[in-house]
């Protein structure tokens, strides 16, 4: 299992999601990301696109204005992607 | 066993691609949607910048989209080949500095190269023939198919019916019939249709996705490049260009004035690449000077910097000015009256 860190501090939203998935895109399913961030947004996007990619937010912690968000990989094949009934399940 | 057949939807968070990609899902094709991330989108940002605005909503509204439709999202950064788009746009402009056409040519050929890339079949656009005047257009519908090399493959759902027949419906891949007419400026059959579909929190337009269909940003930017003398700029460019106030009161420099703790604190993040100075005697904004500033400029620029301060109707303000090679000292000025900064140097 590999384990990285992103750095994507003083970066607005969304290019700390942009990071974070191009480097989701190197690793195997189990590895672990940590992802370094200033920017509140992040709170919101980074699980948002986890959860829409089959990937796990394991940690969220705060230090001051430094937010780290700790993302297992996931395996996205496994992902709901294009699935209508799921879409119908939300009305 | 029949082929799954696969689509990419170009999802910009609002509600016309959110439906269009909808309605091809109802189809049975699998979708994924695709983000295109310029420097110019007025998705995020502003409203991680600004604390006046954080009362809205932080989410980003693409990846709130792909939620809603159980899709993945790709979010792709074009800063740099995006450029060529905005300085040297073959179609020109709209109203501001928006190349809105060259823009959808663009994107929709990124589009395709991602679809080649990864085996889709066609590409969506939540596009509707009338609804934007330069881009949004019967005329300017081929343009887009034609240029962006996608042809055939372009399918607009919202609008599919009064177009020609596209491949993916002449093939049998999607039914036409089940697609739509939309047409006109009217947001009633779009609202009615993500009421039927039980979309009722998506974003609500407000003068568009980009900063380039604003005057005042546009104003900036043309104020960028006619002082450089070259139609060009980085990302930290036209970040700063979305943040204070601008004013420019002689052709060689520029002041950025933070309007709030949330500008100042980003504006924070830039300072060492300028000249800087920020009120020391009464609570005011960090003041980033763009430019080469003589000792009567930095007098100028303090006097402006002690205007926009609470110190604004005192006698004197101390300012503590920083040089790019961090020495410090303080002017102490009179507040430059509201009277004496002409409009015209306000970009």
């Amino acid at each position: 299992m590999n384990s990285v860190t992103v750095d994507a501090r003083y970066l607005l939203c969304p290019l700390p999601v942009i990071r974070t998935q191009d480097q989701a895109a190197a690793l195997r399913p189990g590895d672990c990301m940590r992802v370094l961030c200033t920017d509140p947004g992040v709170l919101h996007d980074i699980p948002c696109w986890c959860r829409i990619h089959g990937h796990t937010v394991d940690e969220i912690s705060r230090q001051g204005e430094e937010i780290v968000i700790t993302i297992r990989v996931g395996n996205e094949g496994s992902t709901p992607a294009g699935n209508i009934e799921v879409l119908d399940d939300r009305r | 066993m029949s082929k799954q057949y696969k689509a990419v939807a170009l999802i910009s968070g609002g509600l016309d691609s959110l439906l269009a990609a909808r309605l091809v899902m109802e189809q049975g094709i699998h979708v994924e949607g695709i983000n295109f991330f310029t420097g110019f989108c007025v998705e995020g940002h502003t409203h991680a910048i600004r604390k006046q605005h954080r009362a809205r909503p932080r989410r980003n509204n693409a990846l709130w989209v792909a939620e809603q439709l159980g899709i993945r999202l790709h979010i792709i950064d074009i800063i740099e080949e995006y450029k060529q788009v905005v300085i040297n746009p073959r179609h020109g402009y709209g109203a501001n500095l928006n190349p809105c056409l060259d823009c959808k040519v663009f994107m929709v050929r990124k589009a395709l190269e991602w679809m080649n890339a990864q085996g889709f079949d066609f590409i969506i656009t939540g596009e509707v023939i009338g609804q934007r005047p330069k881009s949004q257009r019967r005329v300017t519908m081929p343009v887009v198919a034609r240029e962006s090399g996608a042809h055939d493959r372009l399918v607009r759902p919202l609008c599919a019916k009064i177009l020609p027949p596209t491949l993916p419906e002449r093939e049998g891949w999607l039914e036409r019939d089940k697609l739509l007419a939309f047409n006109g400026r009217s947001r009633k059959p779009q609202m009615t249709l993500a009421n039927h579909y039980g979309f009722d929190d998506y974003a609500q337009p407000a003068g568009g996705c980009c900063f380039l269909t604003d005057r005042q940003y546009s104003r900036k930017l043309s104020d960028l490049w006619q002082t450089r003398g070259e139609r060009d700029y980085d990302l930290d460019d036209i970040m700063l260009l979305k943040v204070g106030r601008h004013l420019r009161p002689r052709p060689g420099f520029k002041l950025i004035v933070g309007r709030e703790e949330g500008e100042n604190r980003y504006l924070e993040g830039y300072r060492r690449r300028f000249v800087h100075m920020i009120p020391v005697s009464h609570p005011g904004p960090l003041v980033l000077l763009d430019g080469e500033t003589g000792a009567d400029d930095l007098e100028l620029a303090a006097r402006i910097a002690a205007r926009f301060s609470k110190g604004r109707d005192a006698a004197e303000v101390t300012i503590e000015v920083t040089g790019k090679d961090g020495t410090v000292r303080n002017l102490t000025v009179a507040p430059l009256p509201s009277a004496q900064i002409p409009q015209e140097w306000y970009l």
